[in-house]
């Protein structure tokens, strides 16, 4: 968290007027807070790997046919001849099979790459829910207030007080696992955080005078919601995005190694995990060491990212998540 | 502060109504009374045990009937019978308890000392190699999932050690502190660090930035121009009020670990209240699931109401609000 503390010095000024002088062709040019913010991001040198680590998983991602082409086994192939030894055990990293292979001979490299992509789309899609639903109700509730705002930060309050991961695998187990269900369950549990920070910076901003302004010009509640007042709550919306995606991951990941996330054979991290819990034992290291190592790179990536981004766009940004 | 505490009793009361009908939309009204009876009877029943059940449980008769009797039920703290453990679900709590209970205090206590110590140590010398390491730490485990640097410790110090003739932990299971202290304390230190370690990142992140805040404080400089030693500049003074925000943080975790460790119960196969509610969920046993989504919730709620009468100790100004 270095970037943290380079945050905190002034961002860089144009010299003083004085020092143009002689020169007339230099001139002081205006920078919008999004140029200084993406300016700040482009020097951090973190965040750039980090940015440069997802774009790797997000072509492994892609790629993941293109990869199982090449090796010439499929995700849910199983090589019960070659890809298991004399005992049905599981093989370690070899020619054939670089990262080894699982329980039932198949192919741990193929299945990680076709796993990055079950936990990028939940990453990005859940976020996206979670981020739109708490937006949503952040500014109506901040907005409207009274009776209105009261009943939705009671219910956010609730949201947040129940035992998130319990809860979850109650609703998944009732409706039934699947991608779409583990989606919907992550937003309709997690808004409650945006909501929360979305009506706090819309209780401060709605007293504005362009606020006003738009009010005596006769635009409508909901005009001035949406036109006037969301594009001013983006900047900590699209910086709590970032740091919700590696939450999203990782809780997908959780459900999924808990047995009520991605149903198998789907290839899928947490349940690769899971599954090496009973292999581990005989040997077979690479079965949990390689999906971890997935796992945690791909949390990992994404938060000295999200890091990097709100100290870019929000020095004071520690004050939001209070 | 008594009408303070009052209050906030009441608002916690008032979410614990709310869990109450959350629980039973989900797992009443969603499936339908059949499904409901046909569960709670459990897989071998027969057609009449069902009816039975669904009479004796009142699932034939309207809604708010239904209600009523699950809520007068609660009330009286009896949270059902489990007809797959054949036994009331109170007792199958009261057995999961203490082995939650073991984990999440062991756990709790090391990641607060390791948490703390890490943000102080982090903000008192920012930006020299020791924050540095600290930090990229706590971001390591912050983004390391439970199950994950749970199994690789199961995989380095149970597994490689055991093979090569070392048996420093078991591997799974938990042992009862009465029955043998040794052994309980030997079972817990992998789950304990588990947990401390991806709990305390959190905390140091949390110490780090608030203690950042305070150290700029005017109050802080009057303390050194009165000469103080700064070891009491820091502890005495600037880590008192950058420990609020801590205290809140440590007070909604505890609580919602109280209501079940689920990860690491699982990863080290101790049938704490978290395990046993994922072995409910799989067995079908509904009684069970709601008891302990009930007993969780309870916990958060009564860990929020001591934070929120901790911190208007701390901080006067709370009370007036």
């Amino acid at each position: 968290m270095s970037q943290s503390l380079a945050s905190v010095e002034p961002p860089p000024t144009e010299p003083p007027a004085g020092a143009s002088e002689g020169s007339a062709a230099r001139k002081i040019e205006g920078r919008s807070p999004w140029r200084l913010g993406m300016e700040r991001l482009l020097r951090d040198r973190a965040s750039m790997i980090s940015l440069g680590v997802i774009v790797i998983i997000v072509l492994v991602a892609i790629l993941a046919p293109v990869i199982a082409a090449v090796v010439g086994h499929g995700p849910n192939q199983e090589f019960q001849a070659i890809g298991l030894s004399a005992i049905g055990q599981p093989k370690g990293p070899n020619g054939t099979f670089l990262l080894g292979t699982d329980d039932q001979g198949r192919d741990i490299m193929v299945r990680i790459a076709y796993g990055a992509r079950i936990s990028l789309i939940v990453g990005v899609l859940a976020t996206a829910l979670t981020v739109a639903v708490g937006a949503v109700v952040g500014l109506i509730a901040g907005y409207f207030g009274g009776a209105t705002d009261t009943i939705l930060a009671r219910f956010m309050d609730w949201l947040l007080a129940i035992p998130f991961l319990l809860f979850a695998i109650s609703l998944v187990t009732v409706i039934g696992a699947g991608l779409t269900v583990v989606i919907i369950v992550i937003g309709f549990f997690g808004w409650a955080s945006v909501g929360r920070i979305v009506r706090g910076q819309v209780l401060s901003i709605k007293e504005r005078e362009f606020v006003e302004a738009a009010r005596a010009l006769g635009a409508g509640p909901w005009r001035i919601m949406f036109v006037d007042i969301l594009p001013n709550v983006m900047a900590p919306i699209i910086v709590y995005a970032t740091l919700l995606i590696p939450l999203s991951i990782v809780t997908e990941a959780s459900l999924s190694f808990l047995g009520v996330g991605i149903p198998a054979p789907t290839a899928d991290w947490g349940q690769m995990i899971s599954a090496a819990q009973q292999v581990y034992q005989y040997g077979a290291w690479w079965y949990l060491v390689f999906p971890s190592a997935a796992l945690l790179i791909t949390t990992l990536a994404f938060n000295i990212f999200g890091d990097g981004v709100r100290d870019a766009f929000d020095p004071r940004g520690d004050q939001l998540f209070v | 502060m008594a009408r303070f505490l009052i209050r906030r009793i009441l608002q916690g009361v008032l979410v614990m109504w709310l869990v109450t009908v959350g629980v039973y939309l989900i797992f009443y009204i969603g499936p339908g009374p059949s499904s409901v009876a046909r569960t709670l009877a459990g897989k071998a029943a027969t057609p009449q045990v069902v009816a039975e059940v669904k009479h004796r449980l009142l699932l034939d008769r309207p809604i708010y009937v239904q209600y009523g009797h699950f809520l007068w039920q609660l009330l009286h703290g009896n949270l059902g019978y489990s007809f797959y453990h054949q036994q009331s679900v109170n007792s199958v709590i009261a057995s999961a308890f203490p082995i939650t209970l073991s984990l999440v205090i062991g756990s709790a206590i090391l990641w607060i000392i390791l948490g703390v110590l890490s943000g102080v140590l982090s903000a008192v010398r920012a930006r020299s190699l020791m924050d540095r390491t600290f930090t990229l730490l706590a971001l390591i485990f912050y983004s390391m999932p439970t199950f994950v640097l749970g199994l690789l410790l199961l995989l380095l110090l149970y597994y490689e050690l055991t093979i090569h003739g070392i048996h420093a932990f078991p591997g799974s299971g938990y042992t009862s502190l009465t029955a043998n202290p040794w052994g309980w304390f030997r079972g817990l230190i992998l789950p304990w660090i588990t947990l401390a370690l991806v709990s305390a990142a959190t905390y140091t992140r949390l110490t780090r930035g608030s203690m950042l805040d305070v150290m700029g404080e005017d109050y802080i400089r009057t303390a050194r121009a009165k000469g103080m030693p700064e070891r009491r500049v820091i502890f005495r003074h600037a880590l008192r009020a950058a420990l609020t925000p801590v205290v809140t943080q440590y007070g909604i975790d505890v609580g919602v670990l109280l209501g079940g460790a689920i990860i690491t119960e699982q990863v080290f196969g101790m049938p704490g209240l978290g395990f046993t509610a994922v072995q409910a969920i799989n067995q079908q046993d509904l009684p069970v699931v709601i008891g302990v989504v009930i007993v969780a919730a309870a916990a958060v709620v009564a860990a929020n109401i001591v934070v929120d009468a901790l911190y208007a100790v701390l901080d006067p100004r709370v009370r007036l609000h």
